[in-house]
């Protein structure tokens, strides 16, 4: 039976992945955060649903030239930013990771600036096309188009971190697709051979673009890669927070105590296209999406939140109009924005001389 | 001043980089007890520790994806590729990671790193252990590409290299690590990346050549010169970014250009050494431009008449500057 057929309706991953309601009582999990936590992750979590559902509009209006969402990954993303020391820690995400970004500090002005290709977009400038993340003042590293060249680079910086005796630890991210790639692979061993303090979380949506999971691997489950590199993997369901924070926390306790690399894979879905440009109706059935919507990461959070009374339907329509009010804003600021220019930053810096306080600053 | 081999100054730099920033490491295959399969690292292991004399997995992309890291963190690491025929599996990293962090991400990241890779023909490698990839990476914004032709060049372009805030391929001709031997200071001197270096001062015809090719161009050179060709050498030293300004010197004066290296011929770096000259000196020229190459066949053959037919060398070097001078 192949993954997309066998999931979740497979004993075993049933049991990984949430049904229903909550229960009755809140699980210890769930008791582990304070209210103004789980507030702050519904917080980034609508945002980040509703940033995402602006730019799709803003594409089929013709204002922008490129979407790729994070739509449906969004429970995982938030498990992953509330998982680790955020501005401490070191992150080289990939495409999908919007929420995870505005949690960690962009804004929503900033990622407007980045559909719109407009001046003073943090990433690169309006360099790179949107969703190609990079955020310095956050630890997080610059990221291109080609899928795992970050898992090398996560690894180094790691290796890097461990040679300095610091006590961060880096958190790198990846589609399952990717991880057919030798990079995912040379980068990962790297990270096993010298115990590097480094979580590696595959956000498995099935599908890399249009191809599913049984043409990618002979494997059910991505964290079962992590056997041959001598590493734990760990299956948790990425549609749901708690499963993700504690899969962070018992990773990122053992990377940041030196007892080395982790391998989590989130199971999600992608309820949208892979991009602007892709019509998922060629490769997957209406009936599978619908299925998987049922399952969404913000309605099953703001349904737990609610029947908990940490989140109020007073403060719900509260936090609604606040996340409408600034994607709004996001959007005619960066309408209003300067382009860049050819002569300024077009030309560079292809070097770093061209930069100022580049070069040896720690002489 | 004491003289040594290109390898012992290529040593010698990474010895003294070592010992005077600790940011420094060096990461490759064998490159730890071994001390490299050419040695370039012999002792740095037993002086420095495995900390920071790493033996890497066998996986290139590893090698310098790693670095790249390594670098973005605050690190300088040198690694070694230990035959620059094995540097495409990591051409990846380093065409798309290394060379245009910088750009793409308008100045917010930059990557201070040196790939070194033993690269050339002429040593019975065959087809696996002879290439010239310098024109793969002579094309690539954001990177710098340097090659040393002598010791002292050697020792004080890898300091540059080291301390140079950008990605830099520095690529050793491996024929000459112990063929070629000269002057070198002891203790701290830079060269700095860019500028080409006239090695042999001439007034009939400018010969262009970098790693081992310049010093066959050189002995080439004084055999013509027992017969009154005076030649102008150019040492390339740095192929990108090139220094326009010396090589442009050169051939106005001299109205002859003759392009040495033992890559291809098509594509390879002549050509667009041939491109500067022919678009700003057109009018002080005299003659075609002319390269001396390799042949278009995939790379350097083993058996040893065949290395040979492919491997530019003094006597065909001499040649093509004497059919150049004719004309």
């Amino acid at each position: 039976m192949s993954p997309k057929e066998s999931w979740p309706q497979d004993g075993q991953r049933a049991a990984q992945l949430k049904e229903g309601p909550p229960g009755p009582e809140p699980t210890p999990l769930e008791q582990a955060w304070a209210p103004s936590q789980l507030l702050e992750m519904f917080w980034y979590l609508l945002l980040s649903r509703r940033v995402d559902e602006r730019a799709w509009i803003l594409h089929r209006q013709g204002k922008i030239a490129f979407h790729i969402s994070g739509m449906g990954h969004e429970a995982t993303h938030i498990g992953m930013a509330f998982g680790i020391q955020r501005g401490y820690d070191w992150v080289i995400p990939y495409y999908r990771d919007l929420a995870l970004m505005l949690a960690l500090g962009l804004t929503p002005r900033e990622f407007m600036l980045s559909l719109y290709g407009r001046r003073g977009e943090p990433s690169s400038g309006a360099r790179q096309m949107p969703s190609h993340f990079g955020l310095r003042r956050a630890n997080v590293v610059s990221t291109s188009a080609p899928v795992a060249t970050q898992i090398p680079q996560a690894a180094g910086v790691a290796f890097a971190m461990k040679l300095k005796g610091d006590e961060r630890i880096v958190l790198t991210t990846i589609g399952e697709g990717a991880t057919s790639q030798g990079e995912w692979y040379e980068g990962m061993n790297w990270a096993a051979v010298h115990k590097l303090p480094l979580v590696c979380v595959v956000e498995n949506n099935i599908y890399a673009i249009s191809v599913p999971q049984d043409k990618q691997m002979a494997l059910l489950d991505v964290a079962d890669r992590a056997k041959g590199l001598g590493i734990p993997g760990r299956v948790v369901d990425g549609n749901d927070v708690f499963s993700v924070l504690e899969a962070m926390k018992q990773a990122v306790d053992r990377a940041r105590r030196g007892g080395g690399p982790t391998l989590i894979e989130a199971k999600t879905y992608r309820p949208v296209p892979h991009s602007s440009d892709d019509d998922d109706r060629s490769y997957r059935s209406r009936e599978e999406v619908e299925k998987w919507k049922k399952r969404d990461p913000l309605n099953s959070f703001q349904t737990l939140l609610l029947q908990r009374g940490t989140l109020t339907s007073e403060a719900l329509a509260e936090f609604e109009s606040r996340a409408k009010a600034q994607v709004e804003e996001a959007v005619s600021f960066a309408e209003q924005a300067p382009y860049p220019e050819p002569m300024k930053e077009g030309c560079g810096p292809v070097y770093a001389e061209e930069i100022r306080h580049a070069g040896d600053d720690a002489d | 001043m004491p003289e040594m081999t290109l390898i012992d100054a290529i040593r010698q730099a990474m010895d003294e980089e070592l010992a005077r920033d600790a940011r420094v490491f060096i990461v490759g295959e064998d490159v730890g007890a071994r001390g490299g399969v050419f040695r370039a690292t012999l002792g740095l292991y037993a002086k420095y520790g495995a900390q920071r004399v790493v033996d890497s997995p066998l996986a290139e992309i590893g090698i310098v994806g790693v670095s790249i890291g390594a670098a973005l963190y605050g690190l300088r690491p040198i690694c070694e590729i230990q035959f620059a025929d094995f540097i495409h599996p990591a051409f990846n990293q380093i065409v798309n990671e290394a060379a245009k962090m910088c750009y793409r991400s308008g100045g917010e990241w930059t990557v201070p790193l040196v790939i070194r890779a033993p690269y050339g023909g002429g040593i019975s490698g065959g087809l696996y252990h002879s290439q010239s990839v310098e024109a793969l990476f002579s094309h690539v914004p954001g990177l710098k590409v340097v090659i040393p032709s002598s010791p002292y060049d050697a020792k004080g372009l890898l300091k540059s290299a080291v301390r140079d805030p950008n990605p830099v391929l520095f690529l050793e001709p491996k024929k000459g690590y112990r063929l070629i031997r000269g002057e070198v200071p002891e203790g701290e001197y830079v060269v700095p990346i860019g500028p080409a270096r006239i090695s042999r001062p001439g007034t009939d015809l400018t010969a262009l050549a970098y790693g081992m090719m310049h010093s066959y161009t050189l002995q080439a050179a004084e055999t013509v010169a027992t017969e009154g060709l005076q030649v102008e050498v150019v040492d390339l030293r740095t192929l990108y970014p090139v220094d326009k300004a010396t090589l442009l010197q050169s051939v106005r004066k001299t109205g002859k250009a003759l392009i040495v290296y033992e890559d291809n011929l098509t594509g390879g770096y002549g050509a667009e050494v041939a491109a500067i000259l022919a678009d700003e000196a057109f009018t002080d020229l005299d003659a075609p431009i002319k390269r001396l190459a390799g042949p278009d066949v995939p790379a350097v053959p083993f058996s040893a008449p065949l290395q040979d037919w492919f491997m530019p060398n003094p006597e065909k070097i001499a040649q093509a500057m004497r059919d150049l001078a004719a004309f």
